[in-house]
């Protein structure tokens, strides 16, 4: 590698960190993601110097660059917002295949018994890569909805799936002990994509933000280990901090969610629908339902509302709709806030992609520890298409499996109202006892028809 | 590669270990999504690795795996950098001081300032 190339990769380098500062703030978010583009390119450009293009090389690669560069620009402008992390999925997952092919195409380049330094990273790089493009397939399936979202088990599957990591670890220290051929990684390779496939199975819909990320972090160190095989030192730092920074992410995800990593991996949550607790709690209780009217007026002579959005929000495509609400409101004096749980939408930061997608300023998005204290004074806590995030249960009932996830205090407001499409529990799977209180209006339907209802009947209170 | 240049490297990995979770403690959870897209861009680098590879290529194993390996990271590369500007596109504060954005929508309704 020449000195010239070397300190182009180390340019690359300083603007991806740039980039990921810069992403810290709403403000200079895009900038910072722009800034980490440019790097790219002078990582691309820095390479050119050390290739020696065979006349099939040179072949390959302006097509696959004519094939890739389409599909991921006409990808990403077409995916829909709410369709995001499904798209991230896909593109972490092609990442991830990418870093296993190239591990393996070095090692069919070198000869029986390749050095310890080239079969080490090689082996990694095999192994979490794949695991890393199947994980992320299946989980871009269950977002889909092309299969089930809901958790797949079955009796003794975690015995087989340790059984399935035991025999890749036995066979990748087989291999970096012995490595006589370097054939014999493609066994090596399909274990990891089996067990990609059946790591992601078992862990159910409102996990699945947790497991991309996990899945993000392991692209990024299969792309650190291709950096060592390929003695390249731009994948190895861009690499390194894609791992270390998605490994973090991956923490705060769960801690959000008030459980540890371990049990949203193999805890298959879930699976359990309306637990015998929740469906006591359901019998001989009635919900009290309102007119949009009616709430249209408690809305319009509020002081305070503070706009508890959720996923469904999101599939009604009401972001539009809701804004107007907020607007009509704010025309009228009532000061209006939107509360925004980590995990509100589908991962951590979801939900505010969405309402930025439809014009809500930021400064009106607060986060959970910012607004749980302002509860208490909001006359509505107008709670539009979200369930899991304001269930009190995660409060005071020790049973419940989402007991100690922290919370928004919807439930101190003086009064509730509930958008929904029915009394079906949120994506837990879990009732929540907040519908039956006393203080809680309920309006029933689709989320944007039910805004739309409600902001023509405000414009006329 | 010599002793040295592996000892470098690893010397890299670890420091970029440290500024990877420093960088990342700093960010609001309100940018998770975008950084969550923005870092899955970033390994996009994996593209210099599939270029390297498929420059070589002369069998025709290698000739489909160099092609495979350039066709998915390019998807994973382009697609994670537009896909993550789309989504910080649309991070605007409230439409104050500064003269309209270069499309200016026309429902956009200047928000009233607030009475108490």
């Amino acid at each position: 590698m020449t000195v010239a190339v070397a300190l182009a990769y180390l340019v690359a380098a300083v603007l991806f960190i740039v980039g990921l500062i810069q992403l810290s703030s709403p403000r200079s978010a895009r900038r910072g993601n722009q800034i980490a583009a440019v790097g790219m390119v002078i990582a691309l450009l820095a390479t050119i110097p050390l290739l020696h293009f065979t006349g099939a090389g040179i072949a390959i690669t302006v097509v696959g660059l004519l094939i890739g560069v389409p599909i991921g620009a006409v990808a990403a402008r077409r995916v829909k917002m709410t369709a995001i992390p499904q798209m991230v999925a896909l593109f972490n997952g092609v990442g991830g295949g990418a870093a296993a092919l190239v591990a393996v195409s070095e090692l069919l380049l070198q000869g029986s018994h390749p050095p310890f330094a080239l079969v080490f990273p090689s082996v990694f790089s095999i192994v979490i890569g794949s695991v890393s493009f199947a994980g992320s397939m299946v989980a871009f399936a269950k977002l889909q909805a092309l299969v089930t979202g809901t958790p797949i088990t079955y009796p003794g599957q975690q015995i087989v799936n340790g059984a399935l990591a035991l025999a890749i670890i036995a066979l990748a220290v087989y291999l970096i002990a012995v490595a006589s051929m370097p054939i014999i990684f493609v066994p090596l390779l399909i274990l990891g994509l089996v067990l990609g496939v059946a790591f992601v199975l078992p862990i159910g819909g409102a996990d699945m933000p947790v497991v991309i990320s996990l899945l993000n972090a392991f692209t990024g160190l299969a792309v650190a280990a291709s950096g060592f095989v390929l003695g390249n030192f731009a994948l190895i730092v861009a690499g390194t901090l894609v791992g270390a920074s998605g490994t973090l992410l991956t923490k705060l995800m769960s801690d959000a969610m008030g459980r540890s990593l371990g049990n949203v991996l193999f805890g298959a949550f879930g699976s359990v629908t309306a637990g015998p607790a929740g469906a006591a709690a359901a019998e001989g209780k009635s919900v009290r339902t309102g007119t949009p009217e009616d709430i249209a007026t408690l809305l319009a002579y509020s002081r305070k509302v503070i706009i508890v959005p959720g996923y469904g929000l999101a599939v009604a495509q009401g972001q539009h709709a809701v804004r107007e609400l907020a607007d009509e409101l704010e025309k009228r004096g009532v000061e209006v806030e939107y509360a925004i749980h980590p995990v509100a939408g589908r991962m951590p930061g979801h939900m505010n992609v969405l309402l930025a997608e439809a014009n809500v300023p930021y400064e009106q998005l607060k986060e959970m520890d910012q607004i749980n204290d302002e509860f208490k004074s909001a006359d509505v806590a107008l709670v539009v298409g979200a369930n899991d995030v304001v269930n009190p249960a995660a409060h005071n009932s020790p049973g419940s499996p989402i007991y100690g996830m922290p919370i928004l205090n919807a439930d101190e407001a003086k009064n509730i109202v509930f958008m929904k499409r029915s009394m079906r529990p949120g994506f837990a799977g879990i009732d929540n006892e907040l519908l039956y209180d006393p203080k809680t209006v309920m309006l029933f339907g689709d989320a944007k028809d039910s805004l739309m209802k409600l902001v023509a009947a405000v414009k006329a209170a | 590669m010599n002793d040295n240049g592996l000892l470098n490297e690893f010397t890299i990995f670890v420091l970029a270990i440290f500024i990877g979770f420093e960088v990342i403690s700093k960010v609001p959870t309100i940018l998770h999504t975008p950084l969550m897209s923005g870092t899955n861009a970033i390994h996009g680098i994996i593209l210099v690795g599939a270029i390297l590879i498929a420059a070589t290529a002369h069998d025709p194993l290698q000739i489909a795996l160099g092609l495979v390996a350039v066709i998915l990271a390019t998807i994973n590369v382009v697609g994670g950098f537009v896909v993550t500007d789309r989504m910080l596109e649309m991070f605007k504060g409230r439409p104050t001081a500064k003269p309209a954005e270069k499309t200016p929508s026309p429902d956009k309704t200047p928000a009233p300032e607030k009475t108490p």
